[in-house]
């Protein structure tokens, strides 16, 4: 534990020296990324101790004054977050220390970096519930300041704004949540909640269904996702790498550490789960179909794969609440697993646009087109990156997909109606996400970075600096290396598995690696075919002469590249079939006339859950409040009144209810 | 494990050699239902050979991508012939090999949907979209028909979910169901009609076709293996579904596999023969219809397991 706390001391007294007024941009960034880095590699050390030994370690510091000791708590499943978390937060800061360099205008909300990273350290090792919505709340707090870095434009100060609200009606969930819990257990201390025994089932539903709109909305599952596209677009690169990579999984975490205070689950809860993920799963990628924003894209990815790591945890919940700790061994290796994928994949893919950003200041996929000739480099981390994310062998994707995907057959063919119905619904939810993500990666690679340039580039993007290259290549390396060697992987996601069974399960351990290594020897047999076909083919080109010539073009006069397949085009055939889903708006300014001169084509996604779900209830309680507000009318005497109303009332309560 | 060599040896000669004659006899097949000759049965060998023998030329637009692209979809049909039982035993098998099997089909139509926006052109744009949104409605059936064998067959593995050893279900009625829509699966995802017309060169309608418009050469060659091999594998599955292949057939295997392959051939032949090309924004329906035929089928075997 001294370690984490001297990683603490080291991101607090990093935040601290970024925010000295005066300080030059270039001293600033050195610090933060260098102190970010250190404290990163500081917490990181008790973690594979932990990880290792699947030895918890525990630290309480009491104070004299108040009973709210200072309890934190590493066992394997925080150590396992908290792994990757850091671990991101060293590649996010060898990003930004070149990134940055190029923007100096972004580091003005340098300080809260180090801040974020503490914080989310915070959240997932205390072991309190007051420190935890002390550290959950310092976290939303660094990242909104961080999403509203740019807060001159007038649409990340609307994203702020958005995740500002989303994040605190969440953490609202979570402070009713923490006081029922405490109420019962009469500590806020985790311990003091594990030894619960026997909650009514009504209160443990109503605890559940707390924890899932909380810790579901920082997740963002959803229809609780919305704060998810406008925030991440807004935020600089390398915070929506972070908040999208670790930053929504600490939301994951809470979820299955709220699960592991509420005893045996009801078997809703894990159908509930299976159900939302697969809409989560579903609405994700179709909406990430329609945008033309990278960024954006990839936000609606992230409400993907948070989905498909639910489906996982219901999954769990259903093994556990029917008694078959196989189901709960597999779903959970599932949904950790995929976790763990997620935030290298994702992590390489927004670090990947950032840099597109940069170099050329737009990520509206229809004006980009090409830069796989000017940035080679970057190009093909985000094509390892984009396969991994479909889940394409032989990268990591596929391996945490193949575990949930056959921890779901498992199940159906255990039989019982309503296991059997939903884990069809998971299946089908899962394969039907992974052929629209194929699609959509394929839109998003082929579109910005192949092709030839939809709008001609002010100033030929470069590559990358070399830093910002090192990034993405640590996580790109990881992505293959995981693919390679799944079953090391998984020596780090296993110990948090093995924590949240109810018993220990020695034997399909065995198992579950000597399957997951059968497919290992297949997608290693796919790399040698590759290689030999590969080398094969090589030698038929010897001495035969290869012509460059133009893109057929079907005799066509004079084609250009405006005419290419843009990122509309290319989703319009989902845009028509799904159409209800996807509250898309069309503009057409058609031809009319002898001489047309003018037309246009208009066409925005808009989010069927915030439209219809979010803004509706948010007008409602506006004019509601706005009724409300009649009673503030500035007169000292009304007020007087009023204080006096509520003195009388609380005598009467405690006349008639009191002792 | 021992291996048993001869078998394996065979087993990969066949799925480099046969899948070629597919195409060629199913063009066969039409010409004669509509009372011409037609060109020879091998005449994609010819073509492969004529083809592997020239050089290439590459748009200045494309990248790396667009020749790595055939590479990767070859290796990943080639891998997953490994898993299938093409003459009765299955030389790789494992619990959760169905979903190996689909996801290398879909690593090679990444790879093919990449190649074609790599040329810029907007006919292969248009064809890789939709690629992008058949193949992802394919999914749906793909994997829910995995299902309904899973539960029906008490396996995770593709090979004894296709093969006749293992508890036999009862699931007859529903396995020609079953096989109906893994039929139309192959249709629409190997581009017959009534989903793509693999005939018309240069027109709109087209899927597959246009996605490989800017190839030649040896490039060329290996699309043109890689769809008649991706052809095969469907038909091995679809064909398995009527008559599982046996475990100890020996070399009676390679009769029954011929007797498979031309019965799917006719099949394909006769369809393609009777039909014309559905409307596109109907395939989709069609697709979904499909799935639901699958979702039947399921009900059929959940309800007759007595759950």
């Amino acid at each position: 534990m001294f370690w984490v706390v001297v990683s603490l001391i080291a991101f607090a007294a990093t935040s601290v020296l970024c925010g000295i007024p005066g300080l030059s941009p270039r001293v600033k960034i050195v610090t933060s990324t260098s102190g970010v880095i250190l404290g990163s590699l500081l917490g990181i050390v008790p973690t594979a101790q932990v990880l290792s030994s699947s030895q918890s370690i525990t630290f309480t510091l009491a104070w004299d004054f108040i009973d709210l000791p200072l309890q934190m708590a590493l066992d394997p499943l925080s150590a396992f977050f908290l792994l990757v978390t850091l671990g991101l937060a060293v590649v996010v800061a060898i990003y930004a220390w070149g990134y940055l360099s190029e923007e100096p205008h972004l580091v003005r909300t340098l300080p809260f970096f180090p801040l974020l990273i503490g914080s989310m350290e915070l959240v997932l090792i205390a072991a309190n519930g007051f420190w935890f919505l002390v550290a959950w709340e310092v976290m939303s707090l660094a990242s909104f300041f961080l999403v509203v870095t740019e807060h001159d434009k007038r649409e990340v100060r609307h994203a702020g704004w958005v995740f500002l609200i989303a994040t605190h009606l969440g953490t609202a969930f979570l402070l009713l949540f923490f006081v029922i819990l405490s109420s019962h257990s009469g500590s806020m201390g985790y311990d003091s909640f594990r030894s619960l025994h026997g909650l009514p089932s009504a209160t443990a539903s109503f605890l559940f269904i707390l924890a899932l709109v909380g810790f579901g909305t920082k997740a963002g599952i959803y229809p609780f996702h919305t704060w998810l596209p406008h925030a991440h677009p807004a935020a600089p690169t390398y915070i929506s790498a972070l908040m999208s990579g670790v930053m929504i999984k600490t939301g994951i975490y809470g979820l299955l550490r709220a699960v592991t205070f509420l005893g045996i689950p009801a078997f809703w809860w894990g159908g509930l789960l299976v159900i939302l993920g697969v809409i989560s799963a579903l609405l994700g990628v179709l909406n990430a179909l329609m945008q033309h924003d990278l960024k954006r894209l990839l936000a609606y990815h992230s409400v993907e794969n948070i989905g498909i790591i639910v489906i996982g945890i219901g999954l769990a919940l259903l093994g556990s609440s029917t008694g078959q700790p196989t189901l709960v061994y597999w779903g959970l290796a599932g949904a950790l697993f995929h976790a763990l994928n997620h935030s290298i994949f994702k992590g390489a893919l927004f670090l990947a646009a950032g840099g597109v950003l940069q170099r050329t200041h737009t990520l509206n996929m229809d004006r980009l087109g090409g830069l796989i000739r000017l940035m080679p480099l970057t190009a093909s981390c985000f094509l390892v990156a984009a396969a991994a994310i479909c889940g394409l062998p032989p990268l990591n994707g596929f391996f945490s997909e193949w575990v949930l995907y056959v921890g779901l057959f498992k199940t159906t063919q255990l039989g019982g109606g309503w296991l059997t119905t939903l884990t069809i619904l998971g299946l089908l939810g899962l394969a039907f996400a992974g052929g629209l993500a194929v699609a959509c990666f394929a839109k998003a690679m082929g579109v910005v970075f192949l092709g030839e340039p939809r709008h001609a580039y002010l100033h030929p993007p470069r590559e990358l600096r070399a830093s910002m290259l090192a990034a993405l290549a640590i996580l790109t390396l990881l992505s293959v290396g995981i693919g390679i060697f799944p079953v090391a992987a998984l020596k780090v996601v296993l110990p948090a598995v093995q924590m949240c069974l109810p018993a220990p399960l020695p034997s399909s351990v065995g198992q579950f690696l000597a399957a997951l290594q059968t497919v290992n020897r297949v997608v290693l047999l796919l790399i040698g075919i590759f290689i030999l076909l590969g080398l094969t083919y090589l030698r038929l080109f010897r001495g035969k002469s290869i012509r460059r010539s133009v893109t057929w073009d079907c005799g066509y006069y004079a084609p250009n590249a405006r005419m290419q397949y843009s990122a509309s085009s290319f989703a319009e055939p989902f845009g028509y079939f799904f159409l209800p889903l996807l509250g898309l708006e069309r503009r057409m300014e058609g031809l009319a006339g002898y001489f047309p001169s003018r037309a246009s084509f208009h066409e925005q996604a808009r989010d069927v859950a915030e439209e219809r779900l979010f803004v509706p209830l948010f007008s409602a309680l506006a004019s509601l409040m706005a009724r409300v507000r009649a009673i503030q009318h500035s007169r000292v005497q009304g007020y007087l009144i009023m204080i006096f109303a509520a003195l009388f009332f609380l005598l009467f309560w405690e006349v008639w209810f009191g002792f | 494990m021992g291996f048993n060599w001869p078998f394996i040896i065979l087993h990969g000669l066949i799925l480099i050699l046969l899948p070629p004659l597919l195409p060629g006899l199913i063009a066969k097949i039409k010409a004669v239902a509509v009372g011409r000759r037609g060109p020879s049965c091998f005449q994609l060998y010819f073509d492969l050979v004529k083809l592997f023998r020239k050089g290439a030329v590459y748009s200045r637009t494309t990248s790396a991508i667009f020749r790595l692209a055939p590479l990767i979809s070859v290796s990943a049909l080639f891998t997953a012939g490994w898993l299938l039982p093409v003459l009765g035993p299955v030389p790789i098998a494992f619990a959760g090999d169905m979903i190996l099997f689909a996801y290398l089909l879909a690593l090679a139509r990444f790879f093919t949907l990449l190649a074609a926006l790599d040329t810029g052109s907007s006919f292969e744009g248009m064809g890789a979209s939709r690629e992008a949104t058949f193949g992802a409605f394919s999914e749906l059936t793909f994997f829910m028909g995995f299902a309904v064998l899973a539960v029906a067959r008490h396996t995770l593995s593709l090979g004894a979910m296709l093969q006749l050893e293992g508890v036999r279900a009862p699931l007859q009625p529903g396995l020609y169901f079953l096989f109906v829509a893994f039929f139309f699966l192959l249709l629409s995802e190997n581009s017959r009609i009534p989903v793509d017309d693999p005939n018309t060169h240069l027109e709109l309608t087209m899927i597959h076709e246009v996605l490989i418009l800017d190839y030649s050469g040896p490039d060329l060659a290996l699309v043109f293996y890689g769809a008649s091999l991706k052809l095969f594998l469907y038909c091995i599955v679809a064909a398995s579904l009527l008559w599982p292949a046996g475990i100890n057939w020996g070399a009676w295997g390679l009769l029954a596999l011929a007797a498979k392959v031309l019965g799917m051939v006719i099949a394909i032949g006769c369809v393609e023969s009777a039909l014309a090309r559905l409307k596109l924004m109907l395939v989709p329906q069609v697709l979904i219809a499909n799935f639901a035929v699958t979702v039947v089928v399921f009900l059929v075997a959940f309800i007759g397991k007595g759950f």
